[in-house]
């Protein structure tokens, strides 16, 4: 499955990087605790969280993350995106809950 | 396998303790330095975390500290060293779980207790040294090999 497949299923906006939107998904990790993305998320996974500030960036980079997926559609400063954009890693926000988002992403990785 | 280099590969940071925006900074120069060295992914994986977790550490608990890394043909050996309160019981900062992170660190999503164990388990060699009022120097080593 692709980034791009989940865009329609969650009402994805894409706020950076849409280059990602081709790369493929092996699966999600869904946390808001960062160490334990950085120690348990595996290359290609998809990171559905609320975090918002910079260090998202430097976790989805560093683990070659899909992407992320900001829940509730909680707003990203701009900053944030702007060095998201410059590292190309693809973030979009969902006007779901963690636990809807992660519930549909699910079906669909079946 | 034992890495085809003729010379080690150096790599020093500096990391000042508050900014967060600089966060992985050093982690993702050494990170690029090993995949240009064509270093396994699962050995790049775990240098990776070690290196988060320790530069988190010294912005979140010290003023300023330093990251230094060493690419060997058969090892890659870390070194971050800082100046800040140390530590004054190892065992219980190198239990999971265990945090003294403030309330605002924690709503970040830090503050979990797992980088110290982290560090250790990611790595082939891992050591801890601190004085308190001094600072707190952690080596770690990966093997290539
Ligand atoms: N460089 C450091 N200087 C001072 N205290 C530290 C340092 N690194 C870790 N500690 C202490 O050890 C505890 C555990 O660290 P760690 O396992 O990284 O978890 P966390 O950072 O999530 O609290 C910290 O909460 C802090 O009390
Ligand atoms: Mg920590």
């Amino acid at each position: 499955m692709k980034f791009k497949d989940l865009t329609e299923e969650l009402s994805l906006e894409i706020r950076t990087c849409r280059d990602g939107l081709r790369n493929d998904i092996t699966g999600a990790y869904v946390s808001d605790l960062l160490s334990d993305v950085m120690g348990n998320s595996k290359a290609g996974e998809i990171w559905i969280t609320l975090q918002t500030h910079m260090n998202i960036v430097a976790v989805a980079g560093l683990k070659n993350l899909a992407g992320i997926i900001i829940v509730k559609n909680r707003k990203v400063p701009d900053d944030i995106l702007q060095k998201a954009e410059a590292e190309k890693v693809t973030i979009a926000t969902t006007p779901l809950s963690t636990f809807e988002a992660a519930g549909r992403v699910y079906k669909m990785l079946q | 396998m034992a890495l085809d280099i003729e010379n080690p590969i150096e790599g020093s940071f500096q990391i000042i303790g508050g900014n967060f925006d600089n966060a992985g900074e050093a982690s993702s120069q050494l990170k690029n330095r090993l995949l240009e060295l064509n270093v396994n992914d699962d050995i790049i994986r775990r240098a990776t975390i070690a290196t988060f977790e320790a530069e988190m550490n010294v912005i979140i608990y010290a003023a300023a500290g330093r990251l230094n890394f060493v690419i060997t043909p058969t090892q890659i050996q870390i070194r971050i060293e800082d100046m800040g309160p140390g530590i004054e019981n190892i065992e219980q900062a190198m239990t999971e779980g265990y945090s003294t992170a403030p309330e605002w660190v924690r709503a970040m999503g830090w503050g979990a207790g797992m980088g110290l164990p982290n560090m250790k388990k990611n790595s082939d060699v891992f050591k801890i040294d601190s004085v308190i009022g001094e600072g707190t120097t952690i080596e770690m080593t990966l093997n290539l090999t």
